[in-house]
């Protein structure tokens, strides 16, 4: 049955699901057992599932998926929350020289099936580290999975897969999109859903195409929208999952319509957008009309709220991205 | 002081440890668990009467010798070229062979990168972790088929794991289960001196106490990280750490291999049967460098060095079984010819390990592969393939 809910609500029945699935699910992090977390994601799952299954953990991100990582070769399927992206740093080292090597040094003998769930990006009138965008720092690292979820419907699919996957996956959370509603439809089979590690054409178009991922997919496709009425036919991939990339569906897109727009809130300076950029170069090169751009946050720290609507790439800019893919 | 302002008076600890250093004495003898003395004299102590039986009391010289000569014969390999590095663990023998033998079957180790004595104990081909040393691996095995987890290099970042795997062992109903013969499992974190300044450390602790895991820490001071002494890293005696986490901790004379199993044994007990975690520290010295890339020389000074080969785990159990008869020379000679046997086994097949195929650097990254790595395994292979067949 559809059912309209927000995205938040969407993560959370999807986590209730998958503890109901497993019982070796089990969630932990900061505030989220009796608060229900800072975003109240995990809202109500301590109550149902007890204590030992959805843990309060003291105040320290490293001792989470440190002991995270002891959990999984106990036989556990944790999933962490981490508070908030500027939060994860503390963790970095663990998640990093740990969880992503684990297997490969262990030669295929430890899966560490981790799930690190991080809300992400600005637009939340928030004070600092509250509104980081660190998705590169873990795609760059081989050994972990990324993603991010941009919608209700994907959030309620995308983290039940990731919870299923038998890699460590960091699972990144559009938070100021939390509140937005979208179809549901919670009693398709699992198996049924869109594969996780898919990017997916959301809406199609000729005339260039913009890939945007999290929070900027729905920035995306308000361009399409105002475009379209000014004639112009934009495609729009939700790129989803972001290491591995699945660019197959976006290359295509680029055969087509030669132009290209990539758009995220993290700065462009090395970041997934540089990645990307070179490899539709690659693929794409007699297809393409004009260069790939960008349209990222500013290459500062994330500024002071009052003006991080500056900072963060909106409507205007991408459209002024694909005018100018229009002059080359 | 301006008038009105309050008095405060401040007494700061002394740093006995850097005095006795700077003026060249050997630190007095801490207070610490001892049931062998460096005589090899058994000493009786209130908390920890433990009876080994004579054939047990050969066993732990056994083990000592072994360990021994497999570390010595490991620090040879890579002198001659055959090991890339090594981390010897020559001096602190009787700590590893004393926890590592406290621990029942089921129990969990997580080591650090110098757990060659307790991997032994364990029953573990010692050729196992010496892929990683040769740089043919990167020392990998199943934790849960050895009940040993891999080698852990970061340093401390182990403590948490072990302490999320006490966790789920506490999750799994695994703890308080009947007497000392029931399945209840403990959990035993190994880690050094320095560790003990690190964050992760420090929030191992924290969450084993809060959430009651079965744990042991098992800290060996060989004070030296690297070159840099116990003081740069501590202000208190580090189990003394353990009371501002709210759980026990014990200082146990690390060179004696008697009382390092007492104490561990009981803390491991302690925690199978749901009394929470404990904090060891094994008072100890690292004989050797930090590894074979390292020159202590620089750092310590000999007679220090002199004064704890003095209280050499090794001699003062052979001092005891000679003393109390419960040993003759050809004993002695059947373990050195043991140790020896063993080591020459170790070498042949250190020696025969193969260099992995390269290809194989593209697998397991992930565990159902990935489109990316099979694309850069096979342009790799095409690269490689180019080059046959010509003079290069």
């Amino acid at each position: 049955m559809a059912e309209t809910l927000t995205l938040g609500k969407a993560l959370n029945i999807g986590l209730r699901r998958a503890m109901e699935r497993d019982p070796k699910v089990i969630l932990m992090g900061e505030d989220i057992g009796k608060l229900g977390g800072v975003f109240r994601i995990t809202d109500g799952l301590q109550k149902d599932f007890g204590d030992p299954r959805v843990i309060d953990t003291p105040l320290a991100e490293s001792g989470i998926i440190g002991t995270a990582v002891g959990l999984a070769i106990r036989g556990y399927r944790p999933v962490c929350e981490i508070q908030f992206d500027g939060f994860v740093y503390p963790a970095f080292d663990q998640i990093v020289s740990q969880v992503a090597k684990m297997h490969y040094r262990s030669q295929g003998k430890v899966r560490l099936p981790i799930v690190i769930r991080i809300p992400f990006g600005g637009g939340i009138g928030a004070v600092e580290h509250h509104s980081e965008s660190p998705e590169a720092y873990f795609s760059h690292t081989a050994g972990l999975k990324v993603v991010a979820c941009a919608n209700p419907a994907d959030a309620y699919t995308m983290i039940q897969q990731a919870i299923e996957s038998d890699d460590p996956i960091v699972f990144f959370e559009p938070k100021r999109r939390y509140w937005e509603k979208g179809e549901v439809d919670t009693d398709a089979p699992l198996s049924d859903a869109y594969p996780l590690h898919a990017s997916r054409v959301i809406r199609e178009g000729q005339d260039a195409t913009v890939l945007a991922y999290g929070p900027m997919v729905r920035t995306a496709l308000d361009a399409a929208t105002a475009a379209a009425e000014d004639g112009r036919s934009l495609e729009v991939v939700d790129l989803r999952t972001l290491s591995p990339l699945d660019l197959g569906p976006v290359f295509d897109s680029v055969r087509r319509t030669g132009r290209c727009v990539v758009v995220h809130e993290a700065p462009s300076n090395v970041g997934l957008g540089a990645e990307i950029v070179a490899r539709i170069t690659q693929e794409c090169f007699y297809s393409l009309e004009a260069p790939v751009l960008r349209v990222t946050g500013f290459n500062t720290p994330y500024p002071a709220a009052r003006v991080e609507e500056e900072f963060l790439p909106d409507l205007d800019r991408v459209l002024d991205a694909v005018d100018r893919t229009y002059g080359w | 002081m301006a008038k009105g302002e309050p008095s405060v008076a401040t007494k700061r600890p002394e740093d006995k440890t850097a005095r006795a250093r700077a003026s060249g004495d050997p630190p007095a003898e801490p207070e610490f668990v001892q049931l062998l003395t460096p005589d090899g004299d058994r000493v009786e102590h209130p908390d920890y009467a433990v009876d080994f039986t004579d054939e047990e009391y050969r066993g732990l010289y056994r083990d000592l010798v072994i360990v021994r000569k497999l570390d010595a014969e490991a620090t040879a390999l890579q002198r001659q070229g055959e090991l890339g590095i090594w981390a010897s663990l020559l001096g602190q023998e009787a700590a590893q062979v004393g926890s590592g033998r406290a621990l029942r079957e089921q129990d969990m180790a997580f080591p650090t990168y110098r757990e060659h004595g307790v991997l032994y104990c364990r029953g573990i081909d010692p050729i196992m972790p010496l892929g990683l040393f040769r740089g043919v691996d990167q020392g990998g095995w199943d934790p849960n088929e050895f009940k040993f987890n891999m080698y852990t290099i970061v340093i401390g970042a182990q403590t948490l794991h072990a302490t999320g795997y006490a966790m789920g062992v506490a999750l799994d109903g695994k703890v308080g289960n009947g007497g000392p013969d029931s399945d209840s499992e403990a959990v035993i974190a190994y880690f050094g001196d320095g560790a003990s300044a690190q964050g992760d450390v420090n929030e191992a602790f924290v969450w084993a106490t809060v959430f009651n895991a079965p744990i042991v820490f098992f800290c060996q001071n060989n004070q030296y990280a690297i070159s840099q002494p116990i003081e740069r890293q501590t202000r208190v005696p580090l189990y003394q750490r353990a009371a501002g986490f709210g759980f026990p901790g014990i200082r146990v004379d690390g060179n004696d291999v008697l009382a390092s199993y007492a104490v561990t044994r009981a803390a491991l007990d302690d925690a199978r049967h749901g009394q929470g975690p404990s904090l060891i520290e094994a008072y100890t010295y690292r004989m050797g460098a930090h590894t074979t890339s390292d020159d202590p020389t620089r750092y310590r000074i000999a007679s220090e060095v002199d004064a704890w080969q003095a209280k050499d785990p090794i001699k003062r159990v052979r001092l005891y079984l000679e003393k109390q008869e419960l040993a003759d020379d050809g004993f002695f000679a059947d373990v050195d010819a043991q140790a020896q046997r063993e080591a020459v086994h170790l070498r042949e097949r250190v020696l025969s390990m193969p260099n992995p195929d390269p290809a194989q650097m593209f697998d397991n990254v992930y565990a159902h592969g990935s489109p990316l790595l099979d694309s850069e395994r096979a342009e790799f292979a095409e690269y490689v393939a180019s080059f046959e067949g010509s003079a290069h």
